[in-house]
């Protein structure tokens, strides 16, 4: 994961000589704006607020997203950077000895040991969790370069020992005399040694959240077709995606013991018909969520440089977007697991004074195929709205034409930690491509919780 | 607070029934001619699918009335008829209700054994065709599925079941007196085996989706859906149709087999249940059982017993004459006509008569975290209902907190709760030892200790910081509530809300109304208590209410009993052989005798000559020697941790010999014994009728059964004249009122009944 830190700043455009002749330049960002919705050809108005400083995205990278099997991310390089004031890292499933994994790894990237790190968890929502703290950080004027990102390693999660284990050892570490150490021994009995798997359900419901989409997509009354269908389309964009290129976010990483690995490689087009041959995951035997229609854990890390324009700008960067308006949200974590997005994005774009016809690139974790369909009809629900939501009337559900065209976590696969840079960086690199202003990113999370954000392209 | 034993099981029963099943509209069907004409059943056809809709009219539930089962019968010549249709699907259209059994006003309308009998035989002979029928069945069950329900959907040949908690399947004929008369003593054991059966239909449990699973009940489950695009209940029926349907195609298409694959235990079971000599000894030991625990006063159980070794042992023939015979017999005994009595006025007092308070009650304060105050903050916080509970020491309110976790902790245990949902439940509580936050209270039930000065001064400081629209409930056994509100600046805000204990496990609660208590505060802490899921009793004020007053004179005949040399154990066996759930000796320690004690005084002060019987010396003695019964660990008898078999306290030999009484021998033997002790219970409950305490007799029944144990064989006091006349009650009473006097003096209410038979509390 360090290693994603360092390459972050070394893929950089290293300006900073040529920024520091004109950092004393008096800059007014103001300005800068006035001059954005010019350059837009749409001609919207630009997002800034009076009094809040604009924060960019000056650059955004990840490693390929690989199916467990490959691991080991810790990568030592020796890059000594200062300029970042404070990181933040996202994760999900944490590793006991690396608590604050932030830190070990800023530190091992080589990262200035005066440069404080810490590590935030929300769930699938971690890494956006860390860029909004960041955004957080830098509009109070506290810091002016932040490093956000997320990381998961799911091929290695911690295992843990029974609880009966654990505390037999804890009390033999205690006990004084040979006597008490062999009485407590001789309390062991076998079961104790069956190991505790973090498990993927609700600690609230004890539900999984496959088992929880399949309700979802029931409750919606979401076909397996319309699911499978789903679920090939965003493989189909993910490849084309990766053969034009256009996930320029992905830097290749090289897997120590193993060969370099330069894309993600759980990207696999299939067809209608071999999908319907599944058999159900969860709900046996009638659910519809299958394995192919259901989001991957994989490793995976990402990272990103987000900074105060003024100081991008002194310093000579080019950023790519705003990050602007962002909102939590948290619902039933029963029933509504998986409905993040809907509750998050009618109240985001309210909050930016934007509408859905405003988005140009829409950004959405997919959980799963059912759980993206679901969260469409929701959001084109009056009903809904009004009975869940306390809303006069529906959002509306997102343009498909517009929306995760670029593939999504269905294919590219579902780092839990990561998962938040890489749609910011996607619906960044969307908007420079296509020519668009304002992207939003929502994602929903374990605990019946959601995000989203508005992303706004950086002017030309 | 002990009958709970007795009547756990009913309360199980009815619980399931007084669900409310908001009907819903049925959508449009594609092709359905005779839909229209039916008002109980119609169905739609999806493919070659046909989809039977039950849904009775204006009902929150689904009976197998008469009407329903003959349009039943005309669908389903309809689908077999049909060629385009393979197969079907039986579903009800109101979500929480599948079918809740027969009706049973159509058992009580039948005048004679046969009559029953004929019906019994009509529901077999339909049933038999569902389970020979070529084209395949799908119960889909959501709701409470049973009686004649259960035995409906175990004659299809699949069942899909909703895994929630408002669905549950069973058998609780047993608890209504009669037995499952549609085939279901033949079906069921060869279903979940016999020892399960006889489970089921003996003890009436109610068994919910994911264990009737298990036992082979049902073969798959649905999940319950959240909100979707419509309610969830809703969506979640629709849902169950659609999977049903998808099982009824495969089914017909031969893709899935009908072969429940078997686990080694049952397999094992099954094979020793084909070894005559296993069945016989099963038989008997649980006949055994039976035996021991009816008393011989409940003729169901054994004929259900019968019922199902006809069939095993001499095949489907004989087990059906057997079954249908017997259900006939049952319907037209003492027993059942009472169960069903206390059934429909359990049904009753799950009602609020006074309508919808104008204030919903949110916040409740509890005063006195004893462990009354603790059992009513435990079923409230349970109920979702905020909860302040406060004390005046520390100790105490640290035990009070910890038996309401302990009460939530042990369902954890049981599986009812997670472990998460505990936490979530234990925070609606607050534990406090002042009166911050009861500006916000919506009612404060004071459950301190029984001392007027007490109760008047925490009524003064409540109304200093309360708002005013609060009701104020004093939770009192016998302290006349309107001496309590007479120190009370809103004397129409106050009344009294009397708990059994322990209150988690006691149905019953007796509330209680002055003059002065407004219309609006009743409906409230009516409204409250039944969100508590109690079933209630609304009386008038006076001393010891309608329940303490009843139970007081029947104590003093205790006293006089043990005074007059019969020993506490002989006395409890007399006792519980009558049908008391819990002998009368140990009645007493249970209650305290220290409570037992002051409600004697008390009531003696009120009603004088007609209180008494034994002396009140004895209570007083036990008490200034520490014998205060079970929570002394002493009493009549020595109470011990763990120790099951409690043995009599010899001590007591000194107190009760120095306080011995002659008995008379012509009103001593164990009939005459038995007698004194019931007839004056029933002389007081008719009194209380007379005299407006009780405003309906059914209250009366419920009040005594689930309040204080009276026999449910017996039905309560008033169904019990009923059933056995008046005449021969006030024949016994005069009897002992020639050897006692006053005490048993019939009252008036009750010689008018007896001089004209025709004259019942119940018509």
């Amino acid at each position: 994961m360090t290693s994603i830190l360092t390459y972050t700043l070394k893929n950089l455009p290293s300006t900073s000589k040529w920024a520091l002749r004109f950092s004393l330049r008096p800059l007014s960002c103001s300005s800068q704006l006035r001059a954005a919705p010019a350059a837009q050809t749409k001609s919207k108005k630009t997002l800034a607020k009076p009094n809040i400083r604009n924060i960019v995205v000056v650059e955004g990278v990840r490693i390929p997203f690989l199916q467990s099997g490959t691991s080991g991310l810790l990568h030592r390089t020796n890059v000594p950077k200062d300029v970042v004031d404070y990181i933040i890292f996202g994760t999900v499933i944490q590793e006991v000895k690396t608590s604050n994994v932030a830190r070990e790894a800023a530190l091992g990237a080589g990262f200035s040991d005066k440069t404080p790190a810490h590590t935030v968890t929300m769930a699938c929502i971690s890494a956006n969790q860390a860029m909004t703290t960041g955004v957080g950080l830098i509009a109070s004027g506290q810091c002016d370069v932040v490093v956000a990102g997320g990381v998961e390693l799911m091929s290695d999660v911690p295992i843990r020992h029974s609880r009966k284990m654990r505390k037999m050892l804890l009390d033999l570490n205690k006990a004084k005399t040979l006597g008490q150490r062999l009485s407590l021994i001789s309390k062991f009995r076998l079961n104790f040694l069956s190991p505790e798997l973090p498990a993927v359900a609700e600690f609230s419901t004890s539900e999984t959240m496959g088992h929880s989409a399949d309700r979802l997509a029931a409750a919606f009354a979401v076909s397996r077709l319309d699911q499978d269908e789903y679920a090939l389309r965003s493989h189909s964009l993910a490849k084309k995606a990766q053969d034009e290129g256009l996930l320029s976010d992905v830097v290749p990483f090289k897997v120590p013991g193993k060969d370099t690995v330069t894309k993600d490689n759980g990207i696999r087009p299939s067809s209608l018909e071999q999908m319907a041959k599944l058999k159900p995951a969860f709900i046996k035997p009638y659910g519809t969520v299958t394995a192919a229609n259901s989001s991957f854990l994989t490793d995976g890390a990402s990272a990103m440089l987000i900074m105060a324009e003024e100081k991008a700008l002194a310093m000579g960067y080019k950023p790519k977007a705003y990050l602007r308006d962002f909102v939590y949200v948290s619902q039933d974590p029963k029933d509504q697991l998986l409905l993040g997005p809907t509750y998050a994005t009618p109240k985001v774009l309210e909050r930016a004074g934007l509408t859905m016809t405003d988005i140009d690139a829409f950004e959405f974790h997919e959980a799963f195929s059912g759980q993206i369909l679901a969260n469409f009809k929701a959001m084109d629900s009056d009903w809904f709205a009004q009975n869940y939501m306390g809303r006069k009337t529906k959002v509306g559900s997102p343009p498909l034409e517009k929306f995760n065209n670029w593939g999504g976590s269905l294919s590219l696969g579902h780092p839990f930690g990561a998962t938040g840079c890489r749609l910011v960086m996607a619906a960044a690199n969307r908007l420079r491509k296509e020519g668009g202003q304002y992207g939003l990113v929502a994602a929903c999370a374990a605990g019946g919780q959601g995000h989203a954000m508005i992303v706004e392209a950086y002017p030309k | 607070m002990v009958a709970s034993r007795a009547i756990g099981s009913l309360r199980r029963f009815t619980a399931s029934r007084t669900l409310r099943c908001p009907g819903y509209t049925c959508r449009n069907f594609s092709a359905s001619s005779a839909l229209l004409t039916r008002t109980h059943i119609n169905y739609g056809v999806k493919g070659d699918v046909a989809v039977v809709r039950i849904n009775s009219p204006n009902s929150k539930v689904n009976t197998l009335s008469r009407e329903l089962q003959s349009e039943f019968i005309e669908v389903m010549n309809e689908i077999w008829a049909n060629d385009q249709i393979r197969s079907a699907v039986l579903i009800s259209s109101k979500p929480g209700c599948f079918i809740a059994g027969a009706d049973i006003n159509m058992l009580a309308s039948c005048k004679s054994a046969e009559e029953v009998m004929q019906l019994s035989q009509e529901g077999q002979r339909m049933f038999e065709k569902l389970e020979k029928s070529t084209k395949p069945i799908v119960a889909a069950i959501s709701g409470s599925c049973l009686g004649g329900g259960l035995e409906l959907a175990i004659s299809c040949q699949y069942r899909i079941a909703t895994k929630d908690r408002k669905t549950v399947l069973g058998s609780p004929e047993v608890l209504l007196g009669i037995l499952p008369g549609a085939g279901g003593t033949q079906r069921l054991p060869k279903m979940v085996g016999v020892p399960a059966a006889f489970d089921m239909m003996l003890t009436g449990r109610n068994i919910r989706a994911d264990r009737a699973k298990k036992m082979g009940l049902v073969d798959q489950l649905v999940e319950p859906l959240g909100p979707g695009l419509k309610p969830s209940e809703e969506r979640t029926i629709e849902y169950l149709e659609e999977v049903a349907v998808t099982f009824a195609k495969e089914l017909s298409d031969k893709k899935i087999s009908l072969k429940r694959d078997k686990g080694l235990v049952e397999k094992l079971t099954s094979y020793a249940m084909s070894i005559p000599f296993v069945r016989q000894q099963i038989y008997k030991k649980v006949e055994e059982k039976v035996r021991k625990q009816t008393k011989g006063l409940y003729p169901a159980p054994l004929k259900i017993i019968d019922a199902v070794k006809t069939g095993i042992e001499q095949g489907n023939d004989a087990g059906y004459v057997s079954e249908s015979q017997k259900f006939g017999e049952l319907a037209m005994t003492k027993e059942s006509k009472a169960l069903m009595g206390l059934y429909h006025g359990q049904v009753l007092c799950k009602k609020n008569k006074f309508g919808t308070p104008q204030k919903d009650v949110k916040h409740l304060a509890i005063l006195g975290a004893g462990l009354m105050g603790a059992g009513i903050a435990q079923v409230s916080v349970d109920k979702g209902i905020k909860t302040i509970l406060k004390d005046a020491t520390l100790a105490g309110l640290d035990r009070g907190q910890q038996q309401v976790f302990k009460g939530l902790n042990d369902k954890v245990k049981k599986k009812a709760l997670t472990s998460f949902e505990r936490d979530s439940i234990f925070s609606n509580l607050t534990g406090q030892l002042d009166y911050q936050g009861f500006e916000k209270a919506d009612m404060v039930i004071e459950a301190v200790f029984e001392d007027l000065n007490v109760k008047h001064r925490v009524l003064k400081e409540v109304e200093a910081v309360v708002p005013d629209h609060c009701v104020f409930a004093s939770n009192t056994s016998a302290l006349p509530i309107r001496q309590i509100a007479s120190v009370s600046k809103r004397p129409e805000k106050v009344v009294g809300m009397h708990y059994f204990s322990p209150v988690d496990k006691m149905q019953l609660l007796e509330i209680i109304t002055t003059e002065k208590t407004s219309k609006d505060t009743t409906a409230s802490v009516v409204a409250v208590g039944l969100k508590q899921g109690k079933v209630i009793v609304v009386v008038k004020d006076g001393p010891g209410f309608y329940t303490t007053r009843c139970l007081a004179p029947m104590m003093s005949e205790v006293l006089r009993i043990l005074q007059e040399g019969v020993d506490p154990k002989k006395l409890d066996s007399l006792t519980t052989s009558f049908g008391f759930p819990v002998g009368a000796a140990t009645l007493v320690d249970e209650v305290g005798v220290d409570v037992a004690k002051h409600v004697a005084e008390d009531l003696g002060k009120a009603f004088g000559e007609r209180f008494e019987g034994g002396s009140v010396e004895l209570l007083k003695q036990m008490v200034s020697r520490g014998f205060l019964g079970r929570k002394s660990g002493k009493g009549f008898y020595i109470y011990q941790e763990g120790v099951k078999n409690k043995s009599l306290n010899s001590e007591m030999d000194g107190i009760l010999a120095s306080l011995k009484v002659p008995p008379k021998s012509d009103v001593c033997s164990d009939e005459d014994l038995q007698y004194r002790l019931v007839t004056r219970f029933v002389n007081e409950a008719i009194m209380c009728l007379q005299e407006g305490i009780l405003a309906t007799p059914a209250e009366g029944d419920i009040g005594a059964v689930f309040g204080l144990g009276f026999p449910p064989c017996l039905g309560g006091p008033f169904r019990y004249v009923d059933l056995y006349g008046a005449q021969k009650i006030v024949d016994r009473l005069r009897k002992y009122e020639a050897a006692y006097g006053k005490p048993f003096t019939p009252c008036q209410l009750l010689i008018d009944h007896a001089n004209s038979p025709n004259k019942k509390f119940y018509q």
